[in-house]
């Protein structure tokens, strides 16, 4: 078993917290993992990247080779394209499609969105209103993550459990809000 | 005992410190080495060992005070990113002179590519110009076993150690087997030889054979060291040398059935015996390192040589930037990945300053109040407020290294320009800028220093700033006039009096000080978090 995984955003979307459920996981599951993180001045609104890799093998590099991610999830739909030459020609894109705009040049949303329909194995979800609906405004991390939840590698209750460990100090509300979260982003992908 | 933690690069290292007994970490933040020092102010431990973890000022100053923890026999880390040695090589380069008595680790966090700076420079030379030997681990789990072993090397020798990371080690998390014990403080004992730590000519003439005879020693050490690995192969006619992360990089693209001999380079002084044996017996040498070519060039010297050298400086991986397992998987020959095309609907998003964030206010009303001035110019520094050279407000013109607006601009004005204006953050200020203004008010040289204070160090993420509520009374303290330390909210609704001020400012012939100041968004919301919890 072999995932490698590119988590993409823009700075202060909250990446970096689907990672960690993501590898509470995979460490659960005894599987090796590396995450190589973007610290510092892109952090500031510009676009962030995680290159989450996760195995049954030990892993060698941090950082994934071009060509060679299984999947790519994105808080943002252009920043979900800005790594497609990181994708294996069998890799996934599973993107929110609510466009994050903070710059006078963002591309037009309509042929954003049709270069991503006309892929193949893409997954379109709109994880702000659904994050919305569940009453979680704040949830849109874990709904995602939910709908990217069965192209993991991993048994997707293990991701619940992994969400009960971590949330678990912020107490039970939390807790089954980010658990309805992640089922909303389940249902979504189906 | 063991157990198994899943830790940055940066946590792994601040573990095995607080493990191998510190009595403090001393550090200024900076991308990315500034996980280190937060990590060990988390850690129970710390608070109950009472173990020093409080920001210095700058580099220098926690260099220092980390050679004073050595003088009396304890252990000390000092943390910094690559361009912090600039700031801390004086002290650096000197307690490899004295000798230190307790260990002393000094990380220096490079950031190849410049992912959050300003250079790609490479610590490992400063390892070779202060004779110190330089550890640079391939993986996190080295990074934590280096530690333990790096104080012992220190103390054995006499030397301090510098432990090289680059990026991608720093900011990479992985599993990593830690002590579920730390070793004891060290207690108080002074110096062996206490005259080598008095640098007077005729104490540092004798002090220095013994320091070079110590590198020879050193480097004997890296040639039986457990971190340096000559794994041998059929395949003589390429031999390859991987240094630090680059070791990972070519582990991800050859398999089991690799048959070239590889040396794996994780201690300096560069074990040159192994480097000999691999060109006795391989036609050609094909050199890994992150960072700039430094074993490359030694190995290349200046003189041809029958063998064939391949590496950053002939092409073969690219001269710039950091290593990627894809640049390395070129240069061993193999073919790319079959990858998809580009997209053309992505545009670049770059950096910029947080909405609300009270730069931009500052930024809005000196590039009003400016206008009416064609030929001024305004010096800036390193911080987040450095992004206001960036669309919309390319507001400044220089930023070069910590502290050198404030000198840029008495320059620039002593040449005659006006307005002369700098733009400085207030931990950049009493990181390196005080001097600076010590400088221009003992002149009293026509410029307009703005401090534009967000009571924090906000580009590393909102770490204590050393000059919080002591700005004002610095400044006057240097020389500043009293009636020219002035001070503004900058908010939206307080424009018009701002620019009044910066005009009034630029107009009174001397140094005046203008200090912007509102917390810096991110931790005011932080902050507003805890008080609600």
């Amino acid at each position: 078993m072999k995932k490698d995984i590119i988590l993409a955003g823009v700075g202060g979307q909250g990446i970096l917290s689907i990672a960690t459920v993501i590898g509470e996981a995979a460490l659960k599951e005894g599987l090796f993992i590396k995450q190589a993180e973007v610290h510092g001045m892109s952090q500031r609104g510009g676009d962030v990247q995680s290159n989450l890799r996760i195995s049954s093998e030990a892993i060698a590099s941090d950082l994934i080779p071009k060509g060679g991610a299984d999947l790519i999830i994105s808080l943002e739909p252009m920043e979900s394209l800005r790594y497609l030459p990181y994708l294996s020609k069998d890799g996934w894109i599973v993107t929110n499609t609510v466009p994050f705009v903070n710059i006078p040049n963002y591309p037009d949303q309509e042929k954003l969105i049709s270069e991503l329909k006309g892929r193949k194995n893409t997954i379109l979800v709109d994880v702000d209103t659904i994050a919305k609906e569940t009453g979680n405004p704040r949830g849109s991390n874990i709904v995602l993550l939910g709908a990217c939840s069965h192209l993991l590698g991993i048994e997707p209750t293990k991701f619940e459990e992994g969400i009960r460990r971590i949330f678990a100090r912020k107490g039970e509300e939390i807790v089954e809000m980010n658990i309805k979260a992640f089922k909303a982003g389940q249902n979504s992908a189906l | 005992m063991k157990t198994e933690k899943l830790l940055l690069g940066d946590e792994a290292i601040a573990l095995g410190a607080v493990n191998s007994g510190i009595s403090g970490v001393y550090a200024y933040p900076g991308t990315p080495s500034t996980e280190i020092t937060e990590y060990i102010q988390s850690l129970p431990i710390t608070g109950e060992r009472g173990i020093h973890c409080r920001w210095c000022t700058n580099e220098k100053t926690a260099m220092e005070a980390a050679l004073g923890v050595s003088y009396v026999g304890q252990r000390a880390i000092v943390c910094m990113k690559h361009v912090g040695m600039n700031v801390a090589a004086d002290a650096f380069i000197n307690s490899a002179m004295a000798g230190p008595n307790g260990g002393i680790i000094v990380v220096a966090a490079d950031d190849p590519s410049m992912h959050s700076s300003q250079n790609e420079q490479d610590s490992r030379f400063y390892g070779k110009f202060a004779f110190v030997p330089v550890l640079e681990p391939s993986n996190q789990q080295e990074a934590y076993d280096m530690i333990d072993y790096g104080y012992r090397l220190s103390e054995e020798n006499a030397v301090p150690v510098l432990l090289r990371v680059t990026t991608r080690m720093a900011h990479s998390r992985s599993v990593v087997s830690i002590d579920t014990e730390a070793q004891p403080k060290k207690p108080i004992s002074f110096p062996e030889n206490p005259a080598s730590w008095i640098l007077l000519p005729a104490n540092s003439r004798k002090r220095y054979p013994v320091l070079l005879d110590t590198y020879a020693h050193l480097e004997d050490i890296a040639v039986s060291s457990q971190w340096n690995k000559y794994i041998d192969g059929n395949d003589k006619s390429v031999g390859i040398i991987a240094c630090g992360i680059a070791y990972n990089y070519l582990k991800e693209n050859i398999g089991p059935d690799f048959r070239h001999p590889i040396l794996k380079i994780s201690q300096y002084p560069v074990p040159q015996q192994l480097i000999k044996k691999m060109a006795s017996e391989c036609k050609t040498l094909l050199i890994m390192e992150e960072g700039q070519p430094f074993v490359e060039e030694m190995v290349r010297g200046i003189l041809p040589s029958d063998c064939i050298i391949k590496g950053r400086l002939s092409g073969e991986l690219p001269r710039v930037g950091e290593l990627t397992p894809d640049s390395v998987r070129i240069a061993l020959g193999m073919k790319a990945l079959e990858t998809f095309q580009a997209s053309e609907n992505v545009v670049p998003r770059p950096p910029a300053l947080c909405m609300g964030c009270g730069h931009r206010d500052m930024y809005t009303a000196l590039n009003e109040a400016l206008q009416q001035y064609p030929n001024h110019k305004v010096f800036s520094d390193i911080g987040c407020y450095t992004l206001g050279a960036l669309p919309p407000f390319r507001a400044i013109n220089s930023t070069i290294d910590m502290g050198a607006s404030i000198t840029m601009a008495k320059g620039a004005a002593d040449a005659g320009l006006f307005p002369s204006v700098a733009v400085i953050g207030d931990s950049t200020f009493t990181h390196s800028g005080i001097t600076g203004l010590l400088d221009a008010a003992n002149a009293n040289a026509n410029i307009v220093v703005v401090i534009s204070d967000n009571l924090t160090t906000g580009m590393t993420g909102g770490q204590d700033s050393a000059g919080t509520n002591k700005l004002e009374a610095i400044c006057k303290a240097v020389g500043v006039h009293p009636d020219h330390v002035r001070v503004v909210i900058p908010l939206a609704k307080n424009m018009e009096e701002i620019k009044g001020v910066i005009r009034e400012e630029i107009e009174y012939s001397g140094t005046s000080v203008i200090i912007p100041r509102r917390e810096c968004i991110q931790t005011a919301k932080r902050h507003a978090k805890e008080k609600k919890a």
